[in-house]
């Protein structure tokens, strides 16, 4: 195995009683990037996070984590992993400093506890009892908690599910600002839009495999087009084939009513497509271009919007 | 000691320092209790039994019979207002006057049967009747055989038992649901450090469970404790210990807080009835006897009140003193094997 690789999964399966939650996962992080597990709730994300960081062993399959297996000195490997899962509740009347400065004492070293409240923006907060403190600010808490071993390895399950944009953003710095010292970043995320500013790779996960592996930018390529026209008709009604021989058109489906065609140039197809239409005595009643992003290569790939589960 | 377990002791004290409620129950609520309790059966005079005459022809004579009796409180009133009162228990006994005279009263409970006893000696006296024996009455009112004496110890071992089962059970499976237990695995720390804290939680908290309670009790009461302290101290440091076991045990499955209260009701209600809080263990039938003595909560109290009441050296409440480390040990070890972290 390389020495450059952080996490690698080889054929993880993890099933629940009869549940298959993960069903023959392959991945590899590389040491310095920030990784985004991307998919749905219930995609198996978290259970494949808890396999990684040793809190569910593998019905089979093989997870190497830093160069060492789980069950080989455990207690040497957590020191090495920061971790934040999902949900987790402090107890809530223990300050923010005092909450870090504990999680500091399990590490055998580590960062001045201080240093990372500051990091994570939170030193306003630091003598506040968990018990007030937003959302975001648990979150941020939480990643506190992470960063405070000083870890070669940071695993972040859903950093920002449920905060406000602004918050999200400011996780996203201080993620950044870590992989920026070289460091590994684990991450999950069902948000599109942030894997594919966060990440240098992600995985897409559905329904327990991963589907596609790669950037953001090499994802989107591979539908063919990097533009997405979205086709609403005010009258006529077309089926999807009429569009599949248009000039440029790569791909091409339907939601809530209205075409999601994937394209490489829209000086080419939008007036192919418009000409379509009026031959089709179709009236468009509203046209969009946008550029493809990572949902259109979920949905593309499992003909169903991430939204939808 | 390990600096996680130096953190994770005195976060833990400090969390329960902020929570009003836990000091409450913790420590207001024994001395509260015990308070009420030894002002109920003070035990200095015998509470004088509740007597009704009804009224009717002859009742005068009832009742300047029983005047002149101070183990008995007279009052006169309506057949009617007489029933209720008997079967509110605000009277002990009714006296309805004739020839014979008519106690109405029920021999289950054991006041209406003292006050059969007292309204029958005062009548047949007041009627003349010389009592055939002569008889002195040394009256025991001393330190050391009081119920207050009695209660005192029992409040004692049901405080830390009480702790133990609440303040771990419940604090374990509340960190349980929060996924605090799940997220601190995946940290170095040693369970066995974090299992380790909560007991040594409970033995800085002995002091406060024990000291206001004994000492507000020989301020209001003069109870005082006829052995050494350190045996006190000793029984209440292994007590908590045996009960900090039997709370990590019970908490090691639970997943919701519906289930830990449940297991600590289970585990706790058969003691307060069995092992002598309130009322002594010999109550109960022969059969049970060798059950109840087993017993974590009767091997303290039992180790506590010899103490106490009559000066046991730490060597004599030996056999009690091991038998909560028992408890303690087995029920860690158990524990121990079938906890679920996450």
């Amino acid at each position: 195995m390389h020495s450059s690789v952080s996490v690698s999964v080889e054929g993880l399966v993890r099933r629940y009683g009869k549940v298959t939650a993960v069903d023959g996962l392959d991945l590899e992080v590389r040491e310095g990037e920030c990784f985004g597990l991307l998919g749905p709730n219930g995609a198996g994300k978290t259970t494949t996070i808890e396999v990684i960081v040793g809190l569910l062993s593998p019905s089979s399959g093989e997870v190497r984590v830093l160069g060492r297996r789980w069950g080989e000195d455990d207690a040497g490997l957590r020191s090495r992993i920061g971790v934040a899962l999902q949900e987790t509740r402090f107890a809530d009347r223990l300050t923010v400093r005092e909450v870090v400065g504990l999680f500091r004492s399990f590490y055998p070293a580590g960062r001045d506890p201080l240093d990372v409240v500051r990091e994570v923006g939170l030193e306003e907060k630091g003598a506040a009892w968990t018990s007030k403190l937003s959302g975001g600010q648990r979150q941020r808490l939480a990643l506190a908690c992470a960063l405070v071993g000083d870890p070669e390895l940071l695993v972040l399950d859903e950093p920002t599910t449920g905060l406000d944009p602004q918050a999200r953003l400011r996780m996203g710095e201080t993620i950044r600002s870590y992989r920026d010292r070289g460091r590994t970043v684990l991450l999950t995320t069902h948000y599109m839009d942030e894997a594919q500013r966060q990440c240098d790779r992600v995985a897409v996960i559905d329904r327990g495999k991963v589907i596609a592996l790669g950037s953001p930018a090499e994802l989107v390529r591979s539908l063919g087009g990097d533009l997405v026209v979205e086709l609403a008709l005010s009258e006529g009604e077309v089926s999807e084939s009429e569009f599949r021989d248009v000039a440029g058109v790569r791909g091409i489906r339907r939601s809530n009513g209205a075409f999601h065609i994937t394209a490489g140039e829209s000086h080419v197809t939008v007036p192919a497509l418009l000409e379509r239409l009026r031959s089709l005595g179709a009236a468009p009643a509203q046209m969009t271009i946008r550029h493809a992003t990572l949902e259109d290569v979920y949905v593309s790939l499992t003909g169903r919007n991430l939204r939808d589960e | 000691m390990s600096r996680a377990l130096v953190q994770l002791t005195v976060t833990r004290v400090r969390e329960i320092f902020r929570q009003p409620e836990a000091i409450f129950w913790t420590f207001l609520f024994p001395v509260l209790m015990a308070v009420v309790l030894g002002v109920a059966f003070r035990g200095e005079r015998p509470d004088p039994s509740a007597a009704v005459v009804v009224e009717g022809r002859g009742a005068d004579r009832l009742e300047a019979a029983l005047r002149g009796d101070a183990a008995v409180r007279v009052e006169r009133m309506d057949a009617e207002a007489a029933g209720a009162r008997l079967r509110a228990g605000r009277a002990a006994i009714l006296l309805i006057p004739g020839d014979p005279v008519t106690f109405r009263y029920d021999p289950t409970r054991p006041e209406s049967e003292l006050a059969r006893v007292r309204v029958n000696a005062a009548l047949q006296r007041a009627a003349g009747r010389i009592d055939p024996i002569a008889v002195r009455e040394e009256r025991l009112n001393e330190r050391g055989s009081r119920y207050i004496d009695f209660l005192v110890p029992g409040l004692l071992g049901m405080n830390l038992m009480g702790g133990g089962l609440w303040g771990i059970g419940w604090i374990i499976v509340e960190m349980r649901i929060r996924k605090l237990l799940k997220l601190q695995l995946t940290t170095p720390m040693r369970r066995r450090d974090f299992l380790l804290s909560h007991v040594l939680v409970r033995l800085v908290f002995i002091p406060l469970e024990v000291v206001p309670l004994l000492y507000l009790s020989y301020l209001l009461f003069d109870v005082r404790v006829a052995g050494s302290l350190g045996a006190v101290a000793l029984a209440s440091c292994l007590g908590a210990v045996s009960f900090a076991g039997l709370g990590t045990l019970i908490a090691s499955r639970a997943k919701t807080t519906g289930a830990i209260s449940g297991l600590i009701n289970l585990c706790s209600l058969p003691m307060f009835v069995l092992s002598g809080v309130f009322f002594s263990t010999a109550r109960f039938p022969e059969a049970l006897q060798p059950w109840i003595r087993v017993l974590p909560l009767t091997a303290l109290i039992d180790a506590l009140r010899s103490v106490m009441g009559e000066g046991a050296t730490i060597a004599a409440i030996g056999p009690q003193l091991i038998l909560l480390v028992l408890w303690g040990v087995a029920s860690f070890a158990v524990a121990l094997r079938v906890f679920r972290w996450s």
